[in-house]
């Protein structure tokens, strides 16, 4: 049946027609979909583990066990799972495993624009790449058969266009795939260096058979057209020249990994200007110049950012596109914390108490813009407490008390507890600041290990935050509504002048969870109100000025009460009251 | 290849996905080529947010760029202004007059600019502007602004209107079906 699909979505309907039956994942965007989308299959056990790593080794388990299995992550999750990619590399597979990486160019949502294609080199596994949800649900099927047949874990490598585009699928049937046996095999499965030795060998071997199979197989397509112009590409970025240039020869490559070397040679060989076009790093450009082919990339085309066929048409065909330009100056409009968002007042006392902050991954990054500017840092998942840590003991003790690392309730079960312990161990006196919002926000409300429930929304048993603080030898360790600003600012004031390690547990759950009551929204007495602007500070998108007072944005507002307690007059009130 | 493409543009939150998703089902029921670009993460945290849908025999790229949109529906009049260089030369803008501050607007930084439906008409651009959150308050929710903008589009594009309530019954949650239903009738309404 012919239907719009996302292209997440179209990977999950290949699993599910390729007979898979277990996968593991941890959110992330752009690729949070796909595993939301497995989960509505009965036919597929699906879990969210608490990080990347956990995924993989999950789906590393299940495929040894004799599944087909599946883990899905970003780009950054798979550097946490690099260090089983590299080793499941050398043990293969039993039943056939795939992980989807979805790339972000144009850092959408992530914090760097790395390019996955070298982990496929890398680790030395073969690697996918769709053009469209067509391809997604195809490739994603196929890759279970060349799994098994190679012997290897195969990626799938996906970008936020692929990812987040609808396109036009035909759905199929599901294939039952029986769980293979299980022998215990440990020159296969245990790698010690006297086993590892003898499979790097068929590593390499593999490697042969792999180049040999990208040589000819239906992923790599020529389109030959005027060979005057000849393109090589493969992802999105085929869309894109397709569109700029549909008379031109192109080589389609659905395998980013490894590149077919005489399908290269033959394609340079038919046309006369050849150009390598590919988003972020020059991959296939390099392969194609270690090759002593003759080909046009970087030196045209920027390394930064997504592409579109505007661009190319303009960097390959020199023509510019027409249009108007407004001469105005439009004020951006960056991502906010939503009105009613629990991490607002939190960030609003770090701002007020001018704390150097150590920040994390998730929606308080925000806490980052103006007008709160409470952020100092952020790298990557967990970095905010191991960071501190550093921090504090580059700078001492008084630096320890006039700084904290804030981290969400997912992201603490995700790599923070191993921070945390490494305060306490090694013998920190840091403050730790945990948003417990009970939800993983930023990725659009994925269950975690402290919620209760799982991802097929089954009740659980849930990780308690504060036990896991106390196992880990911390004895300070207070709970608070981040929206009693007296209390919070106090328990803070607290925990920073304590001389030993403290957690401090900010509990209030996102405003944009259905359980969360939201309240009618409050308005501003203009007679009351005396332009001090207080309510402004927090940073809130339902309130600006109008005419010189204070204005709440009855659309927006969800009367979390916040700026009404900020509001020393008295003007800001509940709907109820006049 | 030609194709006819219409980016949706608004604010976070204000419902740009279902809209672009209404009009994808539309196009995709007619025997189209469909492609249909969303925005997820943080971007939509009450940014600027963008979503493209293209349509024709045969759609390639996702994406929407200077110069090429047929139609920019806009939830917000500043994101309206934001996006008025990849209206295509010729291309229709609709948007709704409704005006959210953006953070710098907020905390003083910068001015939401005035006159902006004027100034956008000096450009020679075919602009519809009207209020489009009062008939979805009308309907009975604020939200319903994206699908009384979809029944201002639904005038234009040719598509018979039965696809298009189909798709809005299909779309929503059924206990928000006839408000939005209704929604669609007073957009349909507005574009006169």
């Amino acid at each position: 049946m012919k239907q719009l699909m996302l292209g997440n979505k179209a990977v999950a309907r290949g699993l599910y027609e390729a007979g898979c039956t277990i996968a593991s994942s941890y959110p992330g965007t752009p690729s949070t979909e796909i595993t939301e989308e497995v989960a509505k299959f009965e036919e597929i056990y699906a879990e969210w583990a608490p990080n990347e790593k956990v995924a993989m080794e999950a789906a590393i388990g299940a495929s040894i066990g004799g599944a087909r299995s599946f883990c899905a992550m970003k780009h950054v999750g798979l550097n946490v799972a690099a260090d089983p990619l590299f080793t499941a590399s050398y043990t293969g597979v039993n039943g056939g495993m795939l992980i989807a990486v979805a790339d972000d160019p144009g850092m959408h949502s992530s914090q760097n624009e790395q390019d996955s294609r070298h982990y496929a080199e890398a680790a030395k596994l073969m690697m996918l790449e769709p053009s469209d949800s067509a391809e997604c649900l195809q490739f994603t099927k196929d890759a279970f058969e060349l799994s098994e047949r190679f012997d290897l874990p195969v990626l799938l490598r996906l970008s936020t266009r692929i990812s987040h585009s609808q396109s036009i699928v035909d759905t199929g049937e599901r294939q039952d795939v029986p769980l293979r046996e299980y022998k215990k095999n440990p020159q296969k499965y245990v790698m010690m260096p006297g086993n590892a030795k003898g499979r790097h060998v068929a590593v390499e071997e593999r490697q042969r058979a792999i180049k040999a199979y990208a040589e000819n197989c239906p992923y790599n397509r020529v389109e030959m057209g005027d060979r005057k112009l000849g393109i090589i590409t493969g992802g999105v970025a085929y869309q894109y020249a397709k569109e700029a240039f549909p008379q031109a020869s192109f080589l389609k490559l659905g395998i980013s990994y490894p590149l077919p070397e005489q399908l290269l040679r033959d394609f340079a060989a038919e046309v006369e200007t050849l150009y390598v076009v590919e988003e972020l790093d020059p991959f296939i450009e390099n392969h194609c110049r270690a090759l002593g082919l003759e080909v046009k990339g970087k030196e045209e085309f920027t390394l930064l950012y997504e592409y579109s066929q505007t661009y190319l048409r303009e960097r390959i065909a020199g023509e510019k596109p027409e249009y108007l330009t407004l001469d105005e100056n439009i004020p951006v409009r960056p991502p906010v914390m939503c009105p009613g968002c629990p991490h607002r007042g939190l960030f609003y006392t770090l701002h007020k108490l001018g704390v150097t902050v150590f920040g994390d991954i998730g929606c308080y990054t925000l806490g980052a813009a103006p007008p709160l500017q409470a952020m100092d840092t952020t790298v990557c998942m967990g970095a905010s407490i191991s960071g501190l840590h550093g921090f504090n003991k580059a700078r001492g003790s008084e630096s320890a008390k006039n700084s904290v690392a804030v981290i969400g309730d997912s992201t603490f079960m995700h790599s923070g507890v191993t921070g945390l312990i490494n305060i306490t161990y090694n013998k920190g006196i840091s403050t730790v600041i945990v948003l417990d919002n009970s939800i993983t926000g930023m990725t659009g409300h994925q269950q975690n290990p402290t919620t209760g429930l799982t991802l097929k929304n089954e009740p659980t048993y849930m990780v308690s935050i504060e036990k896991m603080c106390e196992g880990a030898g911390v004895r300070r360790i207070r709970v608070v509504d981040p929206n009693e600003l007296y209390e919070l600012k106090k328990i803070i004031t607290e925990e920073l002048a304590a001389d030993e390690p403290s957690v401090i547990i900010t509990r209030r759950p996102c405003v944009l969870l259905k359980k969360v009551k939201k309240n009618p929204p409050f308005h501003v007495d203009r007679a009351r109100c005396v332009s001090c602007k207080m309510c402004l500070g927090i940073g809130c998108p339902a309130i600006s000025m109008k005419e010189g007072k204070a204005q709440i944005d009855a659309t927006l507002c969800v009367g979390c009460d916040l700026c009404q307690r900020l509001c020393k007059p008295g003007a800001i009130k509940k709907h109820d009251e006049d | 290849m030609n194709t006819t493409n219409i980016m949706i543009v608004g604010v976070g939150g204000q419902g740009t996905l279902l809209a672009s998703r209404i009009l994808g089902s539309v196009t995709l029921q007619s025997g189209l080529d469909v492609k249909v670009s969303e925005v997820h993460g943080m971007s939509q945290r009450g940014g600027s947010v963008v979503t493209y849908v293209k349509y024709g025999e045969k759609v390639l790229s996702p994406v929407i760029d200077k110069g090429e949109a047929d139609y920019i529906v806009s939830f917000e009049l500043l994101e309206a202004a934001r996006w008025v260089p990849y209206l295509k030369m010729g291309g229709k803008l609709i948007t709704n007059t409704q005006q959210i501050d953006p953070m710098p607007v907020i905390t003083g930084a910068a001015e939401y600019p005035k006159g902006l439906v004027e100034k956008i008409k000096a450009k020679g651009v075919d602009i519809l502007a009207f209020d489009a959150l009062s008939p979805a308050l009308q309907a009975g929710n604020a939200k319903a602004v994206n699908v009384v903008l979809m029944g201002v589009l639904s005038t234009m594009l040719g598509f018979d209107k039965s696809l298009w309530t189909d798709a809005v019954k299909a779309l929503v949650p059924e206990k928000l079906r006839q408000l939005n239903l209704e929604a669609f009738e007073l957009g349909v309404k507005a574009a006169g």
